[in-house]
Protein backbone atom coordinates (compact mmCIF):
# COMPACT_ATOMS: atom_id res chain seq x y z
CA UNK A 1 0.00 0.00 0.00
CA UNK A 2 1.31 3.12 -1.23
CA UNK A 3 0.88 6.04 1.49
CA UNK A 4 0.70 9.10 0.99
CA UNK A 5 3.10 12.30 2.81
CA UNK A 6 -0.14 13.49 4.63
CA UNK A 7 -0.21 9.96 6.08
CA UNK A 8 2.93 8.84 7.03
CA UNK A 9 2.55 9.67 10.42
CA UNK A 10 0.39 7.95 11.40
CA UNK A 11 1.42 4.77 8.79
CA UNK A 12 4.31 4.44 10.52
CA UNK A 13 6.34 6.71 9.00
CA UNK A 14 6.80 4.42 5.97
CA UNK A 15 5.98 5.53 2.31
CA UNK A 16 4.85 2.19 0.82
CA UNK A 17 3.82 -0.60 3.50
CA UNK A 18 3.95 -4.51 2.59
CA UNK A 19 1.22 -6.50 3.23
CA UNK A 20 0.71 -10.15 3.26
CA UNK A 21 -2.85 -11.49 2.44
CA UNK A 22 -5.03 -14.92 1.79
CA UNK A 23 -5.45 -15.88 -1.63
CA UNK A 24 -8.33 -13.86 -3.57
CA UNK A 25 -7.68 -11.14 -0.47
CA UNK A 26 -9.86 -8.17 -1.05
CA UNK A 27 -9.35 -4.53 -0.59
CA UNK A 28 -11.19 -4.99 2.65
CA UNK A 29 -9.00 -7.32 3.90
CA UNK A 30 -5.73 -5.67 3.35
CA UNK A 31 -7.81 -2.68 5.49
CA UNK A 32 -8.38 -5.24 8.21
CA UNK A 33 -4.52 -5.84 8.23
CA UNK A 34 -4.05 -2.20 8.34
CA UNK A 35 -5.88 -1.36 10.86
CA UNK A 36 -3.96 -4.10 13.20
CA UNK A 37 -0.75 -2.53 12.75
CA UNK A 38 -1.80 1.04 11.94
CA UNK A 39 -5.22 1.43 13.61
CA UNK A 40 -4.59 5.62 13.34
CA UNK A 41 -4.19 4.83 9.16
CA UNK A 42 -6.92 2.52 8.76
CA UNK A 43 -9.61 4.85 10.49
CA UNK A 44 -8.25 7.79 8.06
CA UNK A 45 -9.65 5.62 5.24
CA UNK A 46 -12.43 4.32 6.48
CA UNK A 47 -15.20 4.95 9.22
CA UNK A 48 -16.11 2.77 12.02
CA UNK A 49 -18.68 1.44 9.92
CA UNK A 50 -16.58 0.17 7.39
CA UNK A 51 -17.39 2.81 4.90
CA UNK A 52 -14.71 4.39 2.30
CA UNK A 53 -14.35 7.77 3.51
CA UNK A 54 -16.49 9.83 1.14
CA UNK A 55 -13.07 12.16 -0.16
CA UNK A 56 -10.93 9.40 0.07
CA UNK A 57 -9.58 7.30 -3.20
CA UNK A 58 -8.38 3.89 -3.55
CA UNK A 59 -6.37 3.36 -6.67
CA UNK A 60 -5.56 -0.73 -7.70
CA UNK A 61 -2.97 0.10 -10.00
CA UNK A 62 -4.81 3.04 -11.59
CA UNK A 63 -8.20 2.21 -11.01
CA UNK A 64 -10.40 3.41 -8.33
CA UNK A 65 -11.83 0.78 -6.76
CA UNK A 66 -15.31 2.49 -7.13
CA UNK A 67 -15.05 1.74 -10.27
CA UNK A 68 -14.27 -1.69 -9.47
CA UNK A 69 -15.74 -3.93 -6.66
CA UNK A 70 -15.52 -1.57 -4.04
CA UNK A 71 -13.75 -3.03 -0.83
CA UNK A 72 -14.78 -6.25 -2.37
CA UNK A 73 -12.01 -5.84 -5.35
CA UNK A 74 -10.01 -8.68 -4.72
CA UNK A 75 -6.20 -8.19 -4.89
CA UNK A 76 -3.49 -10.41 -7.06
CA UNK A 77 -0.54 -10.87 -5.53
CA UNK A 78 2.20 -7.60 -6.15
CA UNK A 79 -0.79 -5.32 -7.02
CA UNK A 80 -0.32 -1.68 -5.46
CA UNK A 81 -3.08 -0.14 -3.64
CA UNK A 82 -2.50 3.73 -3.62
CA UNK A 83 -4.48 6.06 -0.33
CA UNK A 84 -5.43 8.86 -3.07
CA UNK A 85 -7.21 12.39 -1.30
CA UNK A 86 -10.23 13.58 -3.36
CA UNK A 87 -9.08 17.02 -4.84
CA UNK A 88 -11.79 18.86 -3.17
CA UNK A 89 -11.70 21.21 -0.43
CA UNK A 90 -12.05 24.54 -0.41
CA UNK B 1 3.74 34.26 36.57
CA UNK B 2 0.50 33.02 35.89
CA UNK B 3 -0.30 32.60 31.61
CA UNK B 4 -3.54 33.05 29.89
CA UNK B 5 -4.04 30.54 27.48
CA UNK B 6 -7.01 31.55 24.36
CA UNK B 7 -7.37 28.33 22.37
CA UNK B 8 -8.88 29.36 18.55
CA UNK B 9 -10.44 26.39 16.93
CA UNK B 10 -10.79 27.56 13.19
CA UNK B 11 -11.76 25.98 9.84
CA UNK B 12 -8.13 25.58 9.02
CA UNK B 13 -6.42 24.25 12.03
CA UNK B 14 -5.96 25.49 16.10
CA UNK B 15 -4.27 28.39 17.28
CA UNK B 16 -3.44 29.87 20.54
CA UNK B 17 -2.99 32.62 21.90
CA UNK B 18 -0.58 33.34 24.89
CA UNK B 19 -0.47 36.49 27.62
CA UNK B 20 2.22 36.64 30.64
CA UNK B 21 1.61 39.82 31.54
CA UNK B 22 -1.59 40.83 32.68
CA UNK B 23 -3.64 39.87 29.51
CA UNK B 24 -2.28 43.38 28.42
CA UNK B 25 -0.77 41.78 25.05
CA UNK B 26 -0.69 38.05 23.58
CA UNK B 27 1.41 36.41 21.50
CA UNK B 28 -0.31 34.23 18.58
CA UNK B 29 1.17 30.67 17.67
CA UNK B 30 -0.28 27.98 15.36
CA UNK B 31 -1.63 26.50 12.92
CA UNK B 32 -1.61 23.09 14.77
CA UNK B 33 -3.89 20.43 12.96
CA UNK B 34 -2.91 22.17 10.28
CA UNK B 35 -6.25 22.11 7.84
CA UNK B 36 -8.46 20.55 9.94
CA UNK B 37 -11.38 21.88 11.49
CA UNK B 38 -11.26 22.57 15.26
CA UNK B 39 -15.31 22.37 16.42
CA UNK B 40 -14.06 21.41 20.27
CA UNK B 41 -11.23 22.27 22.65
CA UNK B 42 -11.04 21.88 26.10
CA UNK B 43 -8.31 23.39 28.74
CA UNK B 44 -8.48 20.62 32.32
CA UNK B 45 -7.22 21.84 34.86
CA UNK B 46 -8.55 19.48 37.15
CA UNK B 47 -5.36 17.23 37.17
CA UNK B 48 -1.95 17.59 38.55
CA UNK B 49 -1.19 19.83 35.57
CA UNK B 50 -3.46 21.29 32.79
CA UNK B 51 -4.23 18.89 29.59
CA UNK B 52 -5.35 20.05 26.49
CA UNK B 53 -8.35 17.99 24.26
CA UNK B 54 -9.06 19.12 21.12
CA UNK B 55 -12.02 17.36 18.54
CA UNK B 56 -11.11 18.21 15.08
CA UNK B 57 -12.06 16.87 11.56
CA UNK B 58 -10.44 16.59 8.23
CA UNK B 59 -12.53 16.96 5.09
CA UNK B 60 -10.38 13.81 3.66
CA UNK B 61 -9.54 11.94 6.84
CA UNK B 62 -12.69 12.14 9.13
CA UNK B 63 -12.18 13.27 13.12
CA UNK B 64 -9.72 12.46 15.48
CA UNK B 65 -9.53 13.40 19.35
CA UNK B 66 -6.02 14.53 20.38
CA UNK B 67 -4.44 15.19 23.84
CA UNK B 68 -1.38 17.59 25.05
CA UNK B 69 0.22 17.41 28.13
CA UNK B 70 2.89 20.21 27.46
CA UNK B 71 0.44 23.00 26.89
CA UNK B 72 -0.22 22.57 23.18
CA UNK B 73 3.66 22.18 22.46
CA UNK B 74 3.28 18.53 21.13
CA UNK B 75 -0.16 16.96 20.55
CA UNK B 76 -0.86 12.64 20.29
CA UNK B 77 -3.46 10.64 19.19
CA UNK B 78 -3.91 7.64 20.62
CA UNK B 79 -3.71 4.25 18.48
CA UNK B 80 -7.03 2.83 19.08
CA UNK B 81 -9.60 5.26 18.19
CA UNK B 82 -10.28 7.71 21.05
CA UNK B 83 -14.25 8.21 19.80
CA UNK B 84 -16.30 5.32 17.77
CA UNK B 85 -20.14 4.45 17.69
CA UNK B 86 -20.22 0.80 18.17
CA UNK B 87 -21.02 -1.45 15.03
CA UNK B 88 -24.53 -2.31 15.98
CA UNK B 89 -25.49 1.50 16.24
CA UNK B 90 -24.88 1.90 12.24
CA UNK B 91 -23.73 5.13 12.93
CA UNK B 92 -20.44 6.68 12.26
CA UNK B 93 -18.69 9.85 14.03
CA UNK B 94 -19.18 12.96 11.74
CA UNK B 95 -17.84 15.80 14.29
CA UNK B 96 -16.95 16.48 17.58
CA UNK B 97 -18.78 19.42 19.05
CA UNK B 98 -17.53 19.45 22.74
CA UNK B 99 -14.89 18.12 24.91
CA UNK B 100 -16.60 19.07 28.22
CA UNK B 101 -14.48 18.14 31.73
CA UNK B 102 -16.72 16.26 34.48
CA UNK B 103 -16.95 16.99 38.07
CA UNK B 104 -13.94 18.39 39.98
CA UNK B 105 -13.27 15.07 42.03
CA UNK B 106 -13.55 12.96 38.53
CA UNK B 107 -10.02 14.27 37.24
CA UNK B 108 -10.47 11.36 34.43
CA UNK B 109 -14.02 12.21 33.45
CA UNK B 110 -14.47 14.07 30.20
CA UNK B 111 -17.64 13.88 27.94
CA UNK B 112 -17.44 14.73 24.21
CA UNK B 113 -20.86 15.65 22.54
CA UNK B 114 -20.74 14.56 18.94
CA UNK B 115 -22.48 14.77 15.58
CA UNK B 116 -24.73 12.31 14.76
CA UNK B 117 -26.16 13.75 18.24
CA UNK B 118 -24.83 11.38 20.96
CA UNK B 119 -22.73 11.81 24.41
CA UNK B 120 -19.50 9.45 24.90
CA UNK B 121 -17.68 9.72 28.82
CA UNK B 122 -14.10 8.95 29.03
CA UNK B 123 -13.28 7.66 32.57
CA UNK B 124 -9.32 7.70 31.31
CA UNK B 125 -8.68 11.74 30.71
CA UNK B 126 -9.67 11.50 27.15
CA UNK B 127 -7.79 8.50 25.67
CA UNK B 128 -10.48 6.44 25.08
CA UNK B 129 -15.01 7.03 25.14
CA UNK B 130 -17.51 5.06 25.26
CA UNK B 131 -21.01 5.72 24.01
CA UNK B 132 -23.42 6.39 26.76
CA UNK B 133 -26.32 4.06 25.45
CA UNK B 134 -29.20 5.39 27.50
CA UNK B 135 -28.81 8.50 25.67
CA UNK B 136 -28.48 7.12 22.41
CA UNK B 137 -31.20 4.58 23.04
CA UNK B 138 -33.61 7.47 23.75
CA UNK B 139 -36.89 6.69 21.96
CA UNK B 140 -36.85 10.81 21.19
CA UNK B 141 -33.72 10.23 19.37
CA UNK B 142 -35.61 9.62 16.02
CA UNK B 143 -37.71 12.54 16.06
CA UNK B 144 -34.14 14.96 16.46
CA UNK B 145 -34.03 17.09 13.39
CA UNK B 146 -30.52 18.30 12.36
CA UNK B 147 -29.93 22.25 12.91
CA UNK B 148 -27.77 24.20 10.13
CA UNK B 149 -24.78 22.19 11.89
CA UNK B 150 -25.83 19.18 11.77
CA UNK B 151 -27.63 17.09 14.32
CA UNK B 152 -25.16 17.68 17.01
CA UNK B 153 -24.81 17.49 20.97
CA UNK B 154 -23.08 20.30 21.76
CA UNK B 155 -23.47 21.33 25.13
CA UNK B 156 -22.48 19.16 28.23
CA UNK B 157 -22.78 20.89 31.65
CA UNK B 158 -21.60 19.06 34.96
CA UNK B 159 -23.63 19.97 38.23
CA UNK B 160 -21.07 21.48 40.35
CA UNK B 161 -22.16 20.17 43.28
CA UNK B 162 -23.34 16.21 42.33
CA UNK B 163 -21.19 15.34 38.97
CA UNK B 164 -23.89 12.43 38.29
CA UNK B 165 -26.28 15.24 37.29
CA UNK B 166 -25.58 16.32 33.62
CA UNK B 167 -27.32 18.30 31.05
CA UNK B 168 -27.19 18.31 27.68
CA UNK B 169 -28.31 20.13 24.58
CA UNK B 170 -28.77 18.92 20.58
CA UNK B 171 -30.01 21.04 17.76
CA UNK B 172 -32.69 20.68 17.26
CA UNK B 173 -33.68 18.29 19.91
CA UNK B 174 -33.46 20.26 22.95
CA UNK B 175 -32.46 20.08 26.41
CA UNK B 176 -32.11 16.84 28.36
CA UNK B 177 -31.39 16.03 31.62
CA UNK B 178 -29.78 13.06 33.66
CA UNK B 179 -29.42 12.58 37.66
CA UNK B 180 -27.94 9.06 38.05
CA UNK B 181 -24.25 9.95 35.68
CA UNK B 182 -26.61 8.98 31.83
CA UNK B 183 -28.28 6.16 33.39
CA UNK B 184 -31.38 7.79 32.77
CA UNK B 185 -32.44 11.09 30.32
CA UNK B 186 -35.90 13.12 30.54
CA UNK B 187 -36.49 15.76 27.95
CA UNK B 188 -36.90 19.20 29.77
CA UNK B 189 -37.90 22.10 27.49
CA UNK B 190 -40.89 23.32 29.92
CA UNK B 191 -41.27 27.01 28.66
CA UNK B 192 -39.16 26.92 25.58
CA UNK B 193 -41.32 28.06 22.77
CA UNK B 194 -40.17 26.78 19.43
CA UNK B 195 -41.11 29.65 17.07
CA UNK B 196 -39.98 27.73 13.60
CA UNK B 197 -42.87 25.24 14.16
CA UNK B 198 -46.09 25.80 13.22
CA UNK B 199 -48.40 27.46 15.56
CA UNK B 200 -45.01 28.54 17.65
CA UNK B 201 -45.89 25.33 20.35
CA UNK B 202 -43.59 24.65 23.44
CA UNK B 203 -43.44 20.57 22.24
CA UNK B 204 -41.41 18.24 24.83
CA UNK B 205 -38.93 18.17 22.67
CA UNK B 206 -37.36 19.72 19.50
CA UNK B 207 -35.61 22.57 20.59
CA UNK B 208 -32.89 23.98 18.38
CA UNK B 209 -31.17 25.07 21.64
CA UNK B 210 -27.94 27.11 20.63
CA UNK B 211 -26.26 27.04 24.31
CA UNK B 212 -26.55 26.93 27.65
CA UNK B 213 -24.41 28.10 30.72
CA UNK B 214 -24.43 28.51 34.53
CA UNK B 215 -24.70 30.63 36.78
CA UNK B 216 -21.47 31.30 38.60
CA UNK B 217 -23.02 31.16 41.87
CA UNK B 218 -26.46 29.18 42.02
CA UNK B 219 -25.77 26.03 40.12
CA UNK B 220 -29.73 25.85 39.53
CA UNK B 221 -29.83 28.81 37.56
CA UNK B 222 -28.80 28.79 33.81
CA UNK B 223 -29.01 30.70 30.96
CA UNK B 224 -30.05 29.45 27.46
CA UNK B 225 -29.82 31.00 23.82
CA UNK B 226 -32.21 29.02 21.75
CA UNK B 227 -33.13 29.77 18.16
CA UNK B 228 -35.36 32.91 18.78
CA UNK B 229 -35.17 33.53 22.38
CA UNK B 230 -33.30 34.00 25.19
CA UNK B 231 -34.19 31.94 28.67
CA UNK B 232 -33.59 31.34 31.97
CA UNK B 233 -34.06 28.44 34.54
CA UNK B 234 -33.89 28.78 38.12
CA UNK B 235 -34.81 25.12 38.81
CA UNK B 236 -31.95 22.92 37.03
CA UNK B 237 -33.19 23.28 34.09
CA UNK B 238 -36.42 21.56 34.72
CA UNK B 239 -38.37 24.75 33.55
CA UNK B 240 -37.10 27.81 31.73
CA UNK B 241 -38.86 31.19 31.02
CA UNK B 242 -38.27 34.02 28.86
CA UNK B 243 -35.54 37.04 30.01
CA UNK B 244 -36.32 40.03 28.77
CA UNK B 245 -35.73 40.74 25.09
CA UNK B 246 -32.64 42.61 23.59
CA UNK B 247 -34.30 44.77 21.74
CA UNK B 248 -36.34 41.97 19.87
CA UNK B 249 -32.98 40.34 18.67
CA UNK B 250 -33.26 37.55 20.16
CA UNK B 251 -31.47 35.17 17.87
CA UNK B 252 -27.84 34.01 18.61
CA UNK B 253 -25.55 31.07 19.38
CA UNK B 254 -23.57 31.78 22.20
CA UNK B 255 -24.42 32.43 25.60
CA UNK B 256 -21.71 32.38 28.82
CA UNK B 257 -21.77 33.23 32.13
CA UNK B 258 -19.40 35.41 33.93
CA UNK B 259 -17.17 32.77 36.11
CA UNK B 260 -17.51 34.46 39.29
CA UNK B 261 -20.14 37.17 39.21
CA UNK B 262 -23.85 35.85 40.44
CA UNK B 263 -26.79 36.65 37.84
CA UNK B 264 -23.98 38.19 35.60
CA UNK B 265 -23.83 36.64 31.41
CA UNK B 266 -23.29 37.40 28.08
CA UNK B 267 -24.88 37.13 24.75
CA UNK B 268 -24.12 38.19 21.40
CA UNK B 269 -26.90 38.97 19.46
CA UNK B 270 -27.54 37.84 15.43
CA UNK B 271 -29.90 39.38 12.91
CA UNK B 272 -31.92 36.26 12.63
CA UNK B 273 -32.58 33.66 11.23
CA UNK B 274 -31.74 34.29 7.68
CA UNK B 275 -28.77 36.86 7.71
CA UNK B 276 -27.21 35.89 11.22
CA UNK B 277 -24.88 37.86 11.18
CA UNK B 278 -24.64 41.32 13.88
CA UNK B 279 -27.37 43.80 13.87
CA UNK B 280 -27.00 46.61 11.34
CA UNK B 281 -23.50 46.21 10.72
CA UNK B 282 -22.64 46.53 14.81
CA UNK B 283 -20.95 44.53 16.74
CA UNK B 284 -22.40 44.64 20.72
CA UNK B 285 -21.75 42.23 23.32
CA UNK B 286 -24.52 42.19 25.90
CA UNK B 287 -24.32 41.53 29.64
CA UNK B 288 -26.85 41.46 32.15
CA UNK B 289 -25.80 41.79 35.87
CA UNK B 290 -29.50 41.35 36.99
CA UNK B 291 -29.79 37.84 35.41
CA UNK B 292 -31.38 38.49 32.62
CA UNK B 293 -33.96 40.89 33.56
CA UNK B 294 -32.04 43.94 31.54
CA UNK B 295 -29.39 44.23 28.98
CA UNK B 296 -26.41 46.57 29.34
CA UNK B 297 -24.79 46.98 25.68
CA UNK B 298 -21.39 46.51 25.47
CA UNK B 299 -19.47 48.19 22.76
CA UNK B 300 -15.61 49.94 23.82
CA UNK B 301 -13.96 48.66 21.03
CA UNK B 302 -15.86 46.40 18.64
CA UNK B 303 -16.65 47.98 15.80
CA UNK B 304 -20.09 49.75 15.14
CA UNK B 305 -20.10 50.70 11.51
CA UNK B 306 -20.37 47.91 8.48
CA UNK B 307 -19.55 45.26 10.78
CA UNK B 308 -21.45 42.21 9.52
CA UNK B 309 -19.52 39.71 11.74
CA UNK B 310 -21.23 35.67 12.86
CA UNK B 311 -20.23 34.48 16.11
CA UNK B 312 -20.46 30.67 16.63
CA UNK B 313 -22.14 28.84 19.60
CA UNK B 314 -18.44 28.10 20.90
CA UNK B 315 -16.45 30.78 19.59
CA UNK B 316 -17.37 33.12 22.78
CA UNK B 317 -15.75 32.34 26.06
CA UNK B 318 -14.40 33.39 29.44
CA UNK B 319 -10.99 32.37 30.84
CA UNK B 320 -12.80 32.31 34.73
CA UNK B 321 -10.29 34.97 36.21
CA UNK B 322 -11.42 38.07 38.03
CA UNK B 323 -12.00 40.53 36.34
CA UNK B 324 -13.65 37.99 33.36
CA UNK B 325 -11.47 37.30 30.48
CA UNK B 326 -13.88 37.46 27.77
CA UNK B 327 -13.06 35.97 24.19
CA UNK B 328 -14.98 35.55 21.10
CA UNK B 329 -13.93 34.97 17.53
CA UNK B 330 -15.83 35.52 14.36
CA UNK B 331 -16.50 33.91 11.04
CA UNK B 332 -14.76 36.14 9.73
CA UNK B 333 -11.30 35.27 11.04
CA UNK B 334 -11.00 37.77 14.02
CA UNK B 335 -10.44 37.35 17.57
CA UNK B 336 -11.32 40.03 20.49
CA UNK B 337 -10.82 39.71 23.42
CA UNK B 338 -11.85 41.69 26.89
CA UNK B 339 -10.06 41.43 30.34
CA UNK B 340 -12.48 43.73 32.49
CA UNK B 341 -15.47 41.75 32.44
CA UNK B 342 -16.96 43.03 28.91
CA UNK B 343 -16.19 46.58 29.59
CA UNK B 344 -13.50 47.16 26.83
CA UNK B 345 -12.54 45.24 24.16
CA UNK B 346 -9.75 44.57 21.64
CA UNK B 347 -8.48 43.07 18.37
CA UNK B 348 -6.49 40.19 19.41
CA UNK B 349 -6.13 38.74 16.16
CA UNK B 350 -7.30 39.02 12.41
CA UNK B 351 -7.07 37.19 9.29
CA UNK B 352 -7.21 34.00 10.80
CA UNK B 353 -9.69 31.11 9.18
CA UNK B 354 -13.26 31.42 10.12
CA UNK B 355 -13.21 30.60 13.89
CA UNK B 356 -15.24 27.90 15.08
CA UNK B 357 -14.42 27.46 18.67
CA UNK B 358 -12.60 29.45 21.52
CA UNK B 359 -11.57 28.52 24.89
CA UNK B 360 -9.71 30.14 27.29
CA UNK B 361 -7.71 29.58 30.97
CA UNK B 362 -5.31 31.22 33.31
CA UNK B 363 -2.54 28.78 34.06
CA UNK B 364 -1.00 28.96 37.40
Amino acid sequence: MRVPAALREVGGGQSTLAVDLREAGTVADLLDAIGATHPALERRIRDEQGALRIHVNLFVGEENIRGLAGAGTVLRAGDEVSIVPAISGG
Amino acid sequence: MAETLVLVGTAKGLFSLRSTDGRRHFELDGPDLAGEEVYATCIDGRGSSPRLLAGSVSMHWGPVVRRSDDLGGSWTEQDETAVAFPTDTGAALARIWQLAPGGVDQPDVVYAGVEPAALFRSDDGGRSFALVRELWDHPHRSQWNPGGGGLCLHTVLVHPADPARLLVAISAGGVYLSDDAGGTWRASNAGIVAGFLPGATTPEFGQCVHKVARDARDPERLYLQHHDGIYRSDDGGASWVPMHSIGGVDFGFPVVAHPTLPDAAYLLPLEGAEYRCTPDGRCTVWRTSDAGASWSPLTTGLPQADAHMTILRDAFTTDGDAPAGLYFGTRSGELYGSADDGDSWQLLAAHLPPVLSVRAATIA
